[in-house]
């Protein structure tokens, strides 16, 4: 068997004393749709920031597709085909969603300094085929008339698309998007299932944080539940949905929050 | 040349002269700054460019376009090994290390025999003129036209708005940081040399912080939406002295209210137009 | 000859340590870079100055110039970087807002007061001094010494044993936290404002008297090394300042002293440059250093 597109193995990473994420591991298996759920404080994010290398591990590896990725700088592991969105949007406001697109293709878009300065033709050809292809994924997410529009000043939903097409222009192996329902209203949310499934369906890879269950329960393969940096439960959806260990991370969760809520 | 040009340039030769340099050094700080970095040592790279083409040209006799390349070498070198340890780090180490380097050098420059101490050097050769200032200032903007109008422009503005999310698109920081901070000593040191062979006498104090702070005004005065802004700075915040004299004497405290006013109350500057980063037509394919 | 400087050596340390520890106070807690912050030593040691020369005993006057400068600082934090926290905009800018401001200060400082170096009436410096085993300290340096020291240790109190303290470090942690605990976030700021300020007041009249030189520009030096150690002793680290305060002024004395004079002020940027390099962290490697 081939090894699978992301393996996480013994990760640990602990901040001060505490362990954030503790000696994790899970592996997403090629072409699946994988969910990565847990109360708040799971360590879900941290998780996130581990692989896409925003935070370094303190012990344990991180291979894609067998290769170890855990010493290199984040812009390492997106040329090598790893790409992400984040919880809270991280858009570049000033740009059109047309450059915003651009921009996620710059690992793949070979242009020279020289090239660029003395305008070649390999430069305008290389300028005019990325042009193209945002183009097709702006239409793809649904943001074609956006185009020329300020990123910054585009709707909550449409920035979430926006940055999903971001991340997709990197060409990634493997997607990682953390919470992209977050915040949005029904009828977006279901629009985002569509993209998702679309996305699904031409095998790519993606590993999800997500807090809506339902959503999570329709569109994964495969969850991993996390609770206190540990890993507690995993396997398809309706066994996890069905995990005693889960139900009562899930509960003791909820009964803590409401002992604190305010009367 | 028709008579009115050729009265025109001498009785306002050093203005146009310094507007010229000016642009250039205002397109140094641009450099930095348009992805998100601040290096307070472009007045140190000027000093820097200056000396090294004053000593070559004086000393040694090199040809002028050598010199002039030597001036933009050492504050590179200068940049690199001051710069690179910085730039994994937060923006604040870059703009403390570079504000030291001046200091520095000008102590260097007070005490040094071969750089006539407090006295400076004179006697340089009038070697620049409007075709090299002007035409390097040309250049320059062009070149950055065209490197905003690619990529390369693409992720130097995304790193200016978020780094974390431009590294998550595989743009290499630390690389992209350090090519900007060696560019932008460069053409401090070539705006440094072509000062010097201009005024034919340059001094240690010429360098100082009060240069360095007013070399950020233009750019922050003018914005950083496109090249164009901070020239525009740099051109205003020259001529604003020659036209208003009673000013002249509060250079300092003009371009330091500036920069105050600036950021706080128009961070955009004065020319808020956003050049576009798209090296062909944007036109929807049909 | 080398327990003399040694000695010199100290009590210049002593008045660098106390300079840096303002500021990296002001950081710490406020997380900015305040270049106005050797201004506000240049206008101590002026407004010690003209009181003496007004027959104030030096005892008084450097207590109001603390005061004084303190107050001039939380004038100036609130005009323009209170805004800018508001904004949340980002460090840098903030480091350009007080640039901007410390050279339209200098300027009119240096327009009002001129660049002419300045004394003390002769009454103020103590001229006598004790000998230590062949080791000459003038009362002046006493006084200095004992003054940052006291100044020092008062602060130590502050930050470690106080209530107050941990308002503040909880502050330096998480502004947003802080609020949350009930910390009132914008007295605070004015309150590190105001300590930072008298610290640098403070230091301005200490270095006036030692060279007994005051105008306006001292302080811009004064700043380029407080960079240096605060880099050298871990941005944001107070026992990282102190150390690396002492260490720079007794390292610049001996270059004074065994190499030559001019190039002690090169002694700061030196370590700055070799800290970058081979320890970013600082000293003390404690203070996490924000990666890219």
């Amino acid at each position: 068997m081939s090894a699978p597109r992301l393996e996480i193995d013994a990760l640990t990473v602990r901040f001060g004393g505490l362990a954030a994420v503790d000696d994790v591991s899970f592996a997403v298996a090629s072409g699946t749709v994988h969910g990565l759920i847990g109360p708040n404080g799971a360590g879900k994010t941290t998780m996130f920031n581990l692989i896409s290398g925003l935070v370094p591990p303190s012990a344990g590896a991180i291979r894609l597709d067998g290769e170890r990725i855990d010493a290199l700088p984040s812009w390492g592991r997106a040329r090598r085909g790893l790409a992400r969105t984040f919880q809270n949007i991280r858009m570049f406001q000033d740009m059109s969603a047309l450059e915003t697109v651009m921009t996620g293709m710059h690992s793949r878009l070979d242009e020279s300094l020289p090239a660029a300065l003395l305008r070649m033709g390999g430069f305008r050809k290389a300028e005019n085929e990325a042009l193209a292809k945002a183009w097709e994924l702006l239409a793809f997410v649904g943001l074609a008339d956006a185009a020329h529009r300020r990123s910054g000043d585009l709707p909550y939903g449409d920035q979430r698309r926006l940055e999903i097409a971001r991340a997709l222009a990197l060409e990634p192996r493997l997607l990682l998007l953390d919470e992209p329902a977050a915040g949005m209203n029904p009828s977006e949310t279901l629009a985002l299932e569509a993209l998702l499934e679309k996305l699904k369906a031409q095998g790519l890879t993606i590993l999800l944080v997500e807090h809506d269950m339902h959503f999570v329960m329709r569109l994964c393969d495969e969850i991993t539940v996390l609770n206190f940096g540990r890993k507690i439960s995993e396997g398809a959806p309706h066994m996890v949905r069905a995990d005693p260990v889960v139900v009562e991370a899930y509960l003791g969760a909820k009964v803590a929050r409401s002992l604190e809520a305010p009367q | 040349m028709p008579e009115f040009i050729d009265d025109f340039l001498f009785t306002y030769q050093t203005l146009v002269y310094s507007l010229g340099i000016n642009g250039l050094l205002a397109l140094s700080m641009y450099v930095v700054l348009a992805l998100g970095q601040l290096s307070l040592g472009q007045a140190a790279f000027m000093g820097m460019g200056a000396y090294v083409s004053a000593l070559l040209t004086v000393k040694i006799g090199a040809p002028f376009l050598l010199v002039l390349l030597a001036a933009m070498l050492v504050p590179a070198l200068a940049a690199l090994i001051v710069g690179a340890p910085t730039l994994r780090l937060s923006g604040v180490y870059l703009a403390l290390a570079t504000i030291g380097l001046g200091e520095v050098q000008r102590i260097f420059f007070l005490n040094s025999e071969l750089t006539g101490g407090a006295l400076g050097l004179s006697g340089i050769p009038m070697k620049g003129g409007l075709v090299s200032i002007y035409g390097s200032l040309g250049l320059a903007l062009v070149a950055f036209i065209f490197v905003a109008r690619s990529k390369i422009g693409r992720a130097m503005e995304a790193m200016r708005e978020d780094e974390l999310a431009a590294g998550a698109l595989g743009v290499d920081l630390p690389a992209y940081k350090l090519a900007a901070l060696v560019v932008s000593a460069m053409l401090a040191g070539l705006a440094g040399a072509l000062n010097a062979h201009v005024t034919s006498f340059i001094s240690p104090e010429d360098y100082g912080f009060h240069a360095a702070v007013s070399i950020l005004s233009y750019a922050l005065l003018g914005g950083i939406g496109s090249p164009f802004a901070p020239v525009l700075g740099a051109f205003i915040l020259t001529l604003l002295p020659e036209v208003l004299r009673s000013l002249a004497d509060f250079r300092g405290v003009v371009n330091g209210a500036i920069i105050v006013l600036v950021v706080i109350f128009m961070p955009r500057g004065l020319m808020t137009w956003r050049m576009g980063r798209i090296g062909a037509s944007t036109r929807r394919p049909s | 000859m080398l327990a003399q400087q040694l000695v010199n050596g100290l009590v210049v340390g002593s008045i660098y340590a106390l300079f840096a520890l303002g500021f990296t106070l002001m950081f710490g807690v406020l997380g900015v870079i305040n270049l106005t912050y050797g201004f506000y030593l240049s206008i101590g040691a002026f407004l010690a100055l003209f009181a003496t020369q007004h027959g104030v005993s030096i005892w008084l006057a450097l207590p109001f110039a603390a005061l004084a400068c303190g107050a001039i600082a939380v004038v100036v934090d609130g005009l323009l970087l209170t805004p800018l926290r508001r904004a949340k905009a980002p460090e840098l800018a903030s480091l350009m807002v007080t640039l901007g401001a410390t050279l339209l200060l200098y300027s009119l400082a240096n327009a009002a007061l001129s660049t002419d170096i300045r004394r003390f009436p002769p009454s103020v410096i103590d001229g006598s001094a004790i000998d230590l085993l062949g080791v000459r300290v003038t009362l002046t340096q006493c006084l200095i010494v004992g003054s940052a020291g006291a100044l020092v240790a008062a602060l130590l109190w502050l930050m470690n044993g106080s209530r107050l303290g941990m308002g503040l470090r909880a502050l330096a942690e998480r502004p947003d936290t802080a609020a949350l605990m009930g910390v009132n976030a914008g007295a605070l700021v004015r309150l590190v404002s105001m300590i930072s300020g008298g610290l640098a007041g403070a230091c301005g009249v200490l270095i006036g008297l030692n060279y007994n030189a005051i105008q306006p520009y001292m302080g811009e030096v004064m700043m380029l090394k407080g960079f240096a150690v605060i880099i050298l002793g871990g941005l944001g680290d107070i026992r990282g300042a102190l150390v690396a305060g002492l260490i720079i002024g007794l390292l610049e004395t001996l270059t004074a002293g065994y190499v030559a004079s001019s190039v002690k002020d090169a002694v700061g940027f030196a370590l700055l440059v070799l800290t970058l390099w081979i320890r970013p962290s600082g000293l003390f490697g404690r203070i996490a250093v924000k990666r890219a």
